[in-house]
């Protein structure tokens, strides 16, 4: 530990860093962060910087507002789109409470003793998620959003300022030590997607936290707004962030068995049942705004029913067919989440309701081989096809009634997030929308 | 070719043998190699064939035995430098007109910190610093002193366990070592990531060094990594 600060330490006096900033993040996601200059470092590293929480979302107690907050050095990174003459760097931050237990609001602090609980069975939780997002010509939110580009899935266009700013996020993320899998032109106008290398789920986590905040850099310096709205324009598919998984125990893939026709381990069969099983109870959290919901429609490849399937991209969770002799890289794709998650409590719930599957040995219902956006309700319902749920109202009810949930969010953040959601909600219903507008005000 | 500047070369000679656990755990502190010798007549016939690199002295448990290996150190041709001595509080007495046996001495017990700083200090003092201070390789240079890793004269921004990486494979270049390997000498705790944790913090690094010089470290399959074979 010790010479892990010593590392931090000495590289800010080599290299002239003027600014470190402390990363935290709040409980809807938001990125949150306060500057201290090399003289606090030190005693950031040993003691810890007090801040006051009530402001920020999520963190306010009755009692105490104060909270301390403990960079990881581990995460110590200069961040390289700064000029040269006044290099900056970040760390993450654990938060703690005065008394030094760790603090009930720090989404970090929630994911990590996820991670304990599975890492205590045995198992390590590695995930790899494709972030999906928008350029626009500007964040004005009363003109309607318009696209950089006119292309397509895998559309190689030439001299687009799209391309050239989602070619030096990639850049800057490697710079950063982020590998980047692919990175590619999505279905939808101006829709673009960088997919992550697996990583263990408390770094990518960071991580994406990284690449959501350099993709909007990138594109600030460009006169250009980056979104991960959820669903930004009607009739297009809207910004998921599927999530490929896999469990390790030491150095092999819990998911992988060769002795299964399917190459399935049984403990894939269970945290895929857990999956599906606790689909309704976690949406909340993987898809956690009113828009989120306007993604989660048949039609746009996004999922609608609680499914499972092989090669299927109408199901919830796909387990994609892995290249002979690549045992190592057997997962599952959780297709729901998108990219306007809180990554952090996304990842644990998630891990959450596998594990849940492999503790109580969860039945995997049968594969779904039909499209289910072709299947009427009753086929579905026949076929015992559970939908996800349909609006935040609706997720919010489901997560309020999940014990998995609260008991992985702590009571802490589950109960402020239940009050802020069903906030949201309450926000959202006295809106009258341009829909009904349109619909009703000619012929009413 | 890997140059390591002032590499460890010579064993310091600590006497007695066994080391007490803490002169012990201070010296690798320090970083040194050392090899233990129970009676000064071994000082002479274990001595390995670079010589010496300095000594550490107990006096503590046998002090007639420790001063007598002093001074056939320092009755050597070239004498034996430096020397550090390590003494109980009611030895100190036994210090005076002994002032050319020692370079410096400790009070046992001692921190091992005030050791270990002790023999940096006195090792720097006879000029003799021991301790490797940059790794060349190729075009990837390692200060050892500041933690700064450069590729091609760009300085690389890792975070604390990509230089520990890679400082411990430049290192050792041309060896092989396994993922468990590198875990435990390296992270040396259990990781959330696993194994596949190094991984992970290879490809960080090979993205870091850049395409270019992505192959200073080589995947060798099914067995783990190697550092700069083709250097």
């Amino acid at each position: 530990m010790h010479s892990q600060q010593e590392y931090v330490l000495r590289t800010v006096e080599e290299r002239g860093i003027r600014f470190v900033q402390l990363w935290f993040t709040d409980v809807l996601g938001t990125p949150k962060t306060f500057s201290i200059t090399p003289a606090e470092l030190e005693n950031a590293l040993e003691e810890g910087m007090t801040f006051d929480g009530s402001a920020i979302d999520g963190f306010s107690r009755v009692q105490e507002s104060d909270v301390l907050a403990r960079p990881d050095p581990k995460t110590f990174q200069i961040l390289p789109w700064h000029a040269a003459e006044v290099p900056v760097a970040r760390v993450f931050c654990d938060l703690f409470n005065l008394d030094g237990t760790p603090f009930e609001g720090c989404p970090r602090h929630v994911l990590r003793r996820t991670l304990d609980r599975a890492r205590e069975r045995g198992f390590t939780f590695f995930v790899a998620p494709e972030i999906e997002y928008f350029y626009f010509a500007d964040a004005d939110p009363s003109k309607t959003p318009t696209g950089l580009d006119s292309g397509t899935y895998f559309e190689l266009t030439t001299g687009d300022v799209a391309d050239e700013i989602r070619r030096q996020s990639v850049l800057t993320l490697e710079e950063m030590g982020i590998p980047v899998e692919h990175a590619q032109h999505e279905d939808a106008p101006s829709q673009h997607e960088i997919d992550l290398r697996y990583t263990d789920a408390l770094t990518m986590a960071d991580t994406v936290m990284s690449v959501r905040l350099v993709v909007k850099e990138m594109a600030r310096r460009h006169g250009v707004h980056a979104s991960f709205m959820p669903k930004p324009l009607a009739g297009v598919q809207g910004s998921g962030m599927h999530t490929h998984m896999s469990l390790f125990e030491g150095d092999t893939n819990a998911f992988f068995d060769a002795g299964d026709p399917s190459q399935l381990s049984p403990v894939a069969r269970q945290f895929v049942a857990g999956l599906l099983h606790h689909a309704s109870e976690i949406t909340a959290v993987t898809n956690q705004w009113v828009n989120s919901y306007k993604r989660l429609v048949a039609g746009y490849e996004a999922p609608v029913h609680v499914s499972w399937a092989r090669n299927n991209r109408s199901a919830l969770v796909r387990v994609p067919v892995v290249k002979r002799g690549k045992a190592e890289s057997t997962r599952v794709e959780l297709r729901s989440p998108d990219s306007a998650c809180n990554p952090y409590l996304a990842f644990a719930v998630i891990l959450a309701a596998g594990m849940a599957g492999i503790e109580h040995d969860y039945e995997l219902p049968a594969e779904t081989t039909t499209n289910l956006y072709q299947l009427t309700p009753e086929e579905l319902a026949a076929d015992g096809v559970r939908p996800l749920p349909s609006s935040l109202i609706d997720a919010v009810t489901e997560m309020e009634r999940s014990e998995l949930v609260a008991d992985t969010l702590g009571e802490h953040v589950f109960e402020w997030f239940v009050r802020n959601k069903r906030a949201e909600w309450a926000a959202y219903k006295t809106h009258v929308s341009q829909f009904e507008l349109d619909r009703y005000l000619p012929v009413l | 070719m890997t140059t390591v500047t002032s590499a460890p070369s010579a064993p310091v000679l600590c006497y007695p043998d066994p080391l007490p656990p803490e002169l012990a755990s201070a010296i690798d502190r320090a970083g040194y190699p050392w090899r233990a010798v129970d009676r000064p007549h071994a000082a002479a016939t274990d001595e390995p064939e670079d010589g010496w690199a300095g000594a550490m002295v107990s006096a503590v448990d046998d002090a007639q035995q420790a001063f007598a290996l002093c001074r056939a150190l320092r009755a050597r041709d070239v004498p034996l430098r430096p020397l550090l001595l390590v003494v109980r509080p009611d030895q100190l007495g036994d210090l005076a007109l002994r002032d050319d046996l020692f370079d410096d001495f400790c009070i046992a017990p001692a921190h091992p910190d005030e050791v270990a700083t002790r023999l940096a200090h006195l090792f720097v003092r006879t000029g003799r610093g021991l301790r490797p201070e940059l790794i060349e390789h190729g075009p990837l240079l390692l200060n050892l002193e500041t933690y700064q890793a450069a590729v091609a004269g760009r300085p690389l921004d890792l975070t604390f366990m990509e230089y520990e990486l890679l400082r411990f494979l430049a290192a050792r270049p041309g060896k092989v070592f396994t993922r468990e390997t590198l875990l435990s000498r390296v992270w040396g705790y259990e990781y959330y990531g696993g194994a596949r944790t190094v991984d992970v913090h290879v490809r960080r690094l090979r993205a870091k060094l850049g395409e270019e010089h992505a192959h200073l470290i080589e995947t060798v399959r099914s067995v783990g990594y190697r550092f700069g074979s083709l250097g």
